[in-house]
């Protein structure tokens, strides 16, 4: 039937992405020679260590306002807290949450800020979110680099004010005295939350351990997501999402109840950025938060999300797919060119290629899928 | 209330766009409970006072308006909407506002849902109240049975037919308990007359319950029937204040124009047969509202073949179907080819263009000129307006063709603009819609598809754009396949009129043949001879 040749073509069309990660995927996981047990390990860890940050993504989407670049703001509040609790020695569950709570007004501020922004820029949200975060990268390295460190180093000239946020720990700071460090080890929250309640599961011969905390945070999350979308806010956003002006006359606040997206959304992100260190265990002061950024929005998007719809199983389809071609694929470069050292220009190279391709692919989808409503709509003559 | 004061007065209202006057002094008033008509040519500034009413934001950003408008006799000056939807006024839009990816309740409710209260309100606000959908439901089927109609409340904005976008629209301003005058800017243009007729029913209920309201309509009879109070606008000026039962829709008309509006002129001569160039075998069309079971017709080159019928019965998916733009099956052949259906791009690439009955605000560039969107699509598809140099090498844009063009239609179908350069978003209802059927005259295809073109066109305009399409109909011999729920309108243009019923085609008449046969074709009953529809030559 024509009609069933449509549908598939339209399902084949609307998951291209996912479907080609998967096949890549299918190629590169026999050539890495990875055992399956490790495989399955490497997920589960990489799910819970990455889940929140790209489930902060969602809310935005469907506010209509695009992939939030501006996520890294959230990032780079979640490791001013993680700073800070790391010098305070204030180590486990309880370092954790206080390094939240440090985190969320400053997550908060800034999720106001960037709201206010995108709302002069409609349209231009993503492109906007995406040179904020510069601008407010060069804030935040201001802050790391003079405004933290040992008291008295630096004061105010003829006032003798000490400029600084104090830190103590001389291991957090450049030896010059103010400034933090590039690498923090984060000991004291390595695993905190993971650990606080793990489980282990024989896989074959390998075991495999789930941190059943950390997912229990996310499952929970997931179900705040489901109710939100039901709340009189959550409806509002979907309408704003699809039409601002149809939306605004019938009176709901656009411009604001775009901020409360987008500050939602950094909040959250500040908080995945904490549970995603905690499992890594050190942090890069001056990059990790750009990371977050770029490889949160990459792998949403092999997860089969478009700029303006996305669900929850598009960030768990999506950042496992990303996942392993990650883990996967250095390995699969040195078995095909035979060089460890072009293995890893492999790695990198697959690793920003994704990202290229996704959004390419996802260019190329959104204009098929203006030519299908297009037609749909209007009489073309 | 206040006793004896209007609900609405309005005083002295004028209004300029960047020195082009559309207002001025419009003065009358509005009691409770009372139905005001609105009528005037296409750009005589009826959709403009409605928006100075409820205080579009379009107004006050063009430069305001001058007068005064008075409710319940205290002067307002509503800077949004939602201020004039707070004071009691709704308005329906001559432009959908749906949201398409909404349901039916979700449209009629939006921004005032029903809500049930969670813990975390107290930490959050009332914004975090979860949404009641039971609730939700019953309250949007009350407001849609207060129409006097029945649409599922499930269907999303996007799948339904025009008509039920409309009513859905109405239901929204009946759910607002608070409305006290309700603006309708063409409600009954997208309806078959059926359901203008349960909508006007519906309007007179909602009246007797003390809701004023402004109607808007080029449906002259409506007006009559429905209103009150009739107050004829030309060229942004009152030029006539009348009751219904001291008129009729001929003095009317010629308030509105300024000059006696001919009646609609005669029916066609009738022409010799000609092979035939559509052939359509057994179609079914999958469009929701107006599904197509089987029809099997053909149509001879250079005919002008008419498809009418009652609403709802198929008569609209039959071109929507043959463009590809819905579901549909059989077999359709085009001079003798049988085409791909399901893809608009092989129907259109088959000399063939459409202008669809759906084309409110999503036919055009808004944001473009009208000579850029007059020529856009024979320029993408046909290559024409461009001038070649080298061998094709390099092209331009031919720029005085394009307006030589625009020119000429704007003349043919009196398009009231202030020049070719005008945005589209600038013109009103009815002269966008003029461009839109400009648009498929210069495409030029062999067979065009149109329907319902003079929808939303006021009486003097209707005369002209059915000449235009007999003009292009002769000067070059396009066949057009002509869609609309006026059987009258059909019988001034075409040779044949096929007539819809029950998804299928139930005759196919000469236009000459008295409009009892067709009457009774609508209604289903095939006057003996079956099977007889298929080319045949009536005479
Ligand atoms: N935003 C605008 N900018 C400039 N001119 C405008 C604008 N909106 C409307 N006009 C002009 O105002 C005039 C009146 O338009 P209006 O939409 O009020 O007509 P109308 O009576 O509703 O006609 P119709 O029956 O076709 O809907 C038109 O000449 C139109 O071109
Ligand atoms: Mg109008």
């Amino acid at each position: 039937m024509i009609d069933m040749k449509d549908n598939i073509k339209h399902f084949l069309i609307s998951n291209s992405v996912p479907i080609i990660f998967i096949a890549l995927s299918a190629f590169a996981i026999p050539l890495s020679g990875f055992s399956y047990g490790y495989l399955v390990q490497e997920m589960l860890t990489r799910l819970a260590r990455n889940s929140f940050l790209v489930l902060s993504l969602l809310i935005p989407i469907m506010a209509g306002m695009g992939l939030n670049f501006g996520m890294v703001l959230g990032a780079m509040a979640g490791q001013i807290g993680l700073i800070l609790v790391t010098d305070w020695s204030v180590v486990g569950i309880p370092g954790l949450v206080l390094a939240a709570i440090i985190s969320m007004p400053i997550a908060a501020v800034l999720g106001y800020v960037c709201g206010n922004v995108l709302n002069r820029a409609k349209g231009r949200e993503m492109v906007t979110s995406y040179i904020l975060g510069f601008f407010i990268n060069g804030i935040y390295q201001f802050v790391v680099l003079y405004l933290i460190g040992i008291k008295g180093m630096l004061r105010i000239p003829f006032t003798g004010m000490d400029i600084r946020i104090p830190v103590t720990n001389p291991q957090l700071v450049l030896s010059r005295g103010y400034g933090i460090r590039n690498a923090i080890n984060l000991t004291g929250l390595r695993h905190a939350l993971d650990n606080a309640f793990q489980f282990n599961v024989p896989f074959g011969s390998a075991v495999i351990d789930i941190p059943v905390s950390t997912y229990a945070l996310i499952a929970f999350f997931c179900v705040f997501i489901v109710w939100f979308r039901r709340t009189k806010l959550g409806q509002d956003m979907r309408a704003i999402g699809q039409d601002m002006a149809v939306a605004d006359s019938s009176g709901i606040a656009v411009e604001r109840t775009r901020i409360i997206a987008i500050v939602i959304s950094t909040m959250l992100a500040a908080f995945g950025q904490i549970i995603f260190l905690q499992n890594i265990g050190t942090m890069n002061t001056y990059n990790s938060h750009d990371q977050t950024g770029m490889f949160s929005i990459a792998a949403l998007l092999i997860g089969g999300a478009t700029v303006s719809k996305a669900s929850i199983a598009n960030v768990f389809v999506g950042v496992t797919l990303f996942h392993l071609m990650f883990v996967v694929s250095p390995m699969a470069g040195k078995e095909l060119i035979g060089q460890a050292q072009l293995g890893e220009y492999f790695r990198v190279f697959v690793s920003y290629g994704i990202i290229a391709v996704a959004l390419v692919l996802h260019a190329w989808k959104r204009y098929q899928e203006r030519e299908r409503s297009r037609r749909g709509l209007r009489g073309e003559a | 209330m206040a006793n004896g004061e209007p609900l609405l007065r309005v005083e002295s209202v004028g209004k300029e766009f960047f020195g082009n006057r559309v207002l001025a002094d419009v003065d009358f008033s509005l009691g409770h409970g009372e139905i005001l008509g609105l009528v005037g040519e296409n750009g005589a500034g009826k959709s403009t006072l409605m928006n100075i009413l409820f205080g579009m934001p379009v107004i006050a950003s063009t430069g305001g308006y001058e007068g005064r408008i008075l409710l319940d006799g205290k002067e307002v000056k509503f800077s949004s909407p939602f201020e004039a939807i707070d004071a009691g006024i709704g308005m329906v839009h001559q432009e959908f506002s749906l949201l398409p990816g909404f349901t039916v309740t979700e449209n009629i409710l939006l921004n005032r849902e029903s809500t049930k209260y969670n813990p975390l309100v107290e930490v959050f606000g009332e914004r975090i109240r979860t949404l009641d959908r039971q609730g939700m439901k019953k309250r949007a089927e009350a407001a849609i049975s207060e129409i006097g109609f029945s649409i599922d409340t499930g269907t999303f904005a996007a799948e339904m037919p025009v008509g039920h976008k409309q009513f859905t629209e109405i239901a929204r301003e009946i759910d607002r308990l608070n409305t006290k005058l309700l603006v309708l800017d063409e409600p009954t243009a997208v309806l078959a007359e059926s359901e203008a007729e349960i909508l006007i029913q519906s309007l007179r209920n909602l009246s007797s319950k003390g809701i004023s309201m402004i109607f808007i309509s080029h449906r002259l009879q409506e007006i009559l029937d429905l209103c009150d109070k009739i107050v004829v606008l030309r060229d942004g000026r009152i030029v006539k204040e009348t009751r219904p039962s001291d008129t009729d829709i001929f003095q009317i008309a010629s308030h509105m124009v300024g000059r006696n509006v001919e009646a609609s002129s005669a029916s066609r001569p009738s022409r010799p047969d000609t092979e035939a160039i559509l052939e359509v075998d057994k179609l079914w069309v999958d469009m929701p509202g107006e599904t197509v079971r089987d029809a099997t017709f053909s149509v001879q080159r250079g005919e002008i073949f008419g498809i009418g019928g009652l609403a709802g019965q198929g008569k609209l998916g039959i071109a929507n179907g043959i463009m590809g733009l819905f579901m549909a099956g059989g077999s359709v052949s085009v001079k003798g080819l049988v085409i791909k259906l399901n893809d608009p791009a092989h129907s259109l690439s088959r000399d063939m263009a459409f202008v669809s009955e759906d084309r409110r605000g999503v036919g055009l560039l808004l944001e473009e000129s009208i000579d850029w969107n007059i020529a856009f699509t024979a320029m993408q598809v046909q290559d024409k307006f461009v001038r070649k140099l080298l061998g094709g090498l390099v092209k331009w844009r031919d720029d005085a063709a394009m307006r030589a063009a625009t020119q000429e239609y704007i003349k043919l179908l009196d398009i009231k603009c202030t020049s070719h350069k005008q945005r589209a978003v600038e013109l009103s209802g009815g002269n966008q819609q003029k461009v839109c059927l400009a648009k498929a005259f210069v495409v030029g295809p062999d067979i065009l598809f149109v329907s319902e073109p003079t929808r939303g066109i006021d009486v003097g305009a209707k005369k002209l754009v059915l000449d235009t399409l007999r003009k292009v109909n002769e000067e070059r011999g396009t066949t057009i396949i002509m869609t609309s729920s006026e059987l009258e309108e059909l019988r001034s243009v075409c040779d044949r009129i096929a007539i819809v019923d029950n998804g299928r085609i139930s005759g196919i008449r000469p236009a000459a043949a008295p409009a009892t046969e067709f009457g009774l074709l609508m209604m289903g009953s095939e006057p003996a001879v079956a099977g007889s529809d298929v080319g045949g030559g009536d005479a």
